[in-house]
């Protein structure tokens, strides 16, 4: 049998039809919701008449638009107000099990997804939320898709969906210490570009991915939308398993033995082949901040703001002229010493409690820089309660951090969590488009610990350098 | 829903010649509020219409209903509601040299074209676009896929023959993924 990829087998397992025209409908184990890509599809089934195929397959939460301060109801943003009970209502009238405001395992879908042991090797996962590549890092196949979409799976359990092709990202060697896996993923966004990986599905390889944790693998897998790609996937193996034991909606004792046998076959086959290869020396990257307005823009700590005349061609002199204008940088500055006014530990890229460990390791015992405003957001209220059970909060509040309720909160800037106009920000989220955390906002992503010391230093700064 | 179908069209042509242009660009989150697909329109391209100098506000753009951009539009978010803006604000077609994934399925769930032509075809077509001085116009002809214009330009185009049948016939998908029910309920047995 010709060998195949990860995610052949996936595929192949969910393929219900082929279309005489190409593309096949596929299956879909996990249908994620929340309540800003929903409302629409809901609508949509309500005036056809048609129900949710499968509500036991579908789990709804919200996260996009919720306060991450006070969330007493009624909300204070009356238009928020309405999108949340429009999904109560839609949830209650279609069946469909909601974790709320009010719920203790509330979070961001992507945190809360994996924390409850939904997200499984070998499933395909569908969300209307690009990051929904997160959940790719268990082995599955898991995409974002339009709220057209998710109407349709609601209706249906199945996405029509033409074969994307596949690249191999290896990661060889070892990753030097200060390094994160948001560094990995940010140094192959900036090598291969923003529409590197454009109808393709990516599969990260290699020793310094196999040596990530599961929340680790999660970050790399998060961003592989950034590089244009449909997916991220990695390999499950014995961290994965180890991760999955005993959560709450893994697979349960009796079953747990045949499944992960089942499990270990999804790695793809030696001699598979791949659409593209590309291959990057972990042992080469260094901290990596963005300089720009998309996260291909991206240098390590210790590099310069570029000069648009080294670009190549018209287009790129262009965009990094446009995206310096928007940055107010200027070619040659060092980014070490740009000072910041905000700090953003949080999103569904490196909000999980390795995330706030890892900021909190640098900002104990240390102090918020001066007219430095640095909020903590955790991914999940479970994440804030581990947290809280760790003593991160007091860390993090004694050196002047905000630590706040879970929620997408300022990755996207839908609550009161803005940026104002000209605010430049060290964020640990996965975007930094013009406007994304506030409009004229100014946003820098980095790692978590490159962001905790950027708050305590209040300029960007190479967090190797603290011990 | 039906949606009109996308077979021959011709209209007027905007210039938009950035690469790289976001789904939050196109649609800010401040407006992703709403529970319905409608309302989007005036918001579109919300940040940068601040702006005077902006290509959708210079008097040659007015009323344009076919968009010429850069490669990568529609990157980022998810956000159909990217789709429902342009496509309010009256575009039924864009032109670029690529899309993002996600957002080239949204267009052909929405009735809109999203048209990939070379990169040098879409720098001829910015090119006749402001020499046009607002005047300029294509025809996308969905069925022989082909652009033209009535000075000479003709370019072919290729679209997945399923989406392109999408538009052509202005699907409803759900309706005729529900025709398969029965493989659908027989895959569901194989796996319980």
């Amino acid at each position: 049998m010709t060998p195949r990829t990860l995610f052949d087998k996936v595929w192949d397992a969910h393929v219900v039809h082929r279309f005489p025209e190409g593309p096949a409908l596929l299956y879909v184990d996990l249908h994620l919701v929340h309540e800003v890509t929903s409302p629409q599809a809901f609508e949509g089934l309500r005036q056809a008449g048609r129900r949710v195929r499968r509500p036991e397959r579908t789990v709804a939460t919200v996260d996009h638009n919720v306060p991450t301060g006070d969330r007493t109801l009624p909300l204070d943003d009356p238009i928020a107000a309405t999108q949340l009970e429009a999904l109560a209502l839609n949830a209650q009238a279609f069946g469909v099990e909601l974790f709320d405001l009010a719920s203790p395992q509330q979070g961001i879908v992507h945190v809360i997804g994996p924390e409850l042991g939904l997200t499984q090797p070998g499933m395909v996962v569908v969300c209307g939320d690009s990051h929904t590549s997160t959940h790719g890092a268990f082995g599955a196949f898991a995409l974002g898709i339009g709220t057209s979409e998710v109407e349709h799976v609601l209706a249906t359990q199945c996405l029509v969906l033409s074969k994307p092709l596949t690249m191999e990202a290896r990661f060889t060697g070892q990753r030097s210490a200060g390094v994160t896996a948001k560094d990995l993923i940010l140094a192959l966004i900036g090598r291969i570009g923003t529409a590197g990986a454009a109808g393709h599905v990516l599969e990260y390889t290699g020793d310094a991915i196999a040596a990530l944790s599961m929340e680790e693998r999660m970050t790399v897998c998060n961003m592989s939308i950034e590089a244009g790609a449909r997916a991220g996937m990695i390999a499950p193996d014995e961290t994965t398993f180890a991760y999955l034991e005993g959560r709450a909606r893994a697979p349960s004792n009796r079953d747990w033995g045949r499944t992960v046998v089942a499990w270990r076959r999804l790695p793809s086959d030696p001699g598979a082949a791949y659409d593209r290869r590309v291959e990057l020396d972990a042992a080469a990257v260094a901290p990596q901040v963005t300089w720009g307005t998309n996260p291909g823009m991206v240098t390590d700590i210790t590099g310069y703001v570029p000069n648009p005349a080294d670009f190549a061609t018209p287009a790129e002199r262009q965009a990094v002229e446009r995206a310096l204008a928007y940055m107010a940088l200027t070619p040659g500055t060092p980014l070490e010493g740009l000072p910041i006014e905000r700090v953003f530990v949080g999103s569904c890229t490196n909000a999980r409690i390795e995330d706030l460990r890892a900021a909190a390791l640098v900002a104990r015992g240390r102090q918020v820089a001066a007219g430095v405003r640095a909020m903590v957001v955790p991914g999940s209220q479970q994440v804030k309660a581990q947290g809280e059970r760790e003593g991160l909060d007091r860390i993090f509040l004694e050196a002047g951090f905000e630590w706040r309720n879970a929620g997408c909160s300022m990755c996207l800037g839908m609550n009161a969590d803005v940026l104002r106009r000209g605010e430049r920000c060290a964020s640990t989220s996965n975007r930094n488009f013009e406007g994304r955390q506030g409009a004229g906002g100014r946003t820098h992503l980095m790692s978590p610990a490159m962001a905790a010391a950027a708050a305590v230093a209040g300029r960007l700064v190479d967090v190797r350098e603290w011990s | 829903m039906t949606l009109t179908p996308f077979v021959r069209y011709s209209g007027k042509c905007a210039a938009l010649p950035r690469a790289d242009v976001d789904t939050d660009q196109i649609i800010p989150k401040q407006f992703l509020k709403r529970v319905e697909r409608t309302g989007f329109g005036p918001a579109l391209f919300h940040d940068w219409r601040s702006n005077p100098a902006f290509e959708l506000n210079q008097p040659e753009a007015k009323d344009a209903t076919i968009l010429i951009t850069g490669a990568n539009f529609g990157c980022g978010s998810s956000r159909e509601h990217a789709v429902w803006a342009l496509a309010e604000y009256g575009f039924r077609a864009i032109l670029a040299p690529s899309f993002a994934d996600i957002f080239t399925a949204n267009c052909c769930q929405n009735g809109v074209a999203p048209v990939r032509l070379s990169g040098d075809g879409i720098d001829e077509l910015l090119r006749r676009c402001r020499a046009g001085n607002g005047a300029y116009r294509v025809t996308i002809d969905l069925e022989a896929q082909r652009v033209t214009d009535d000075a000479g330009f003709s370019a072919a185009f290729a679209m997945e023959p399923y989406r392109r049948e999408m538009l052509l016939r202005g699907l409803d998908e759900i309706g005729r993924t529900l025709l398969e029910e029965p493989r659908i309920a027989a895959f569901e047995k194989t796996r319980s």
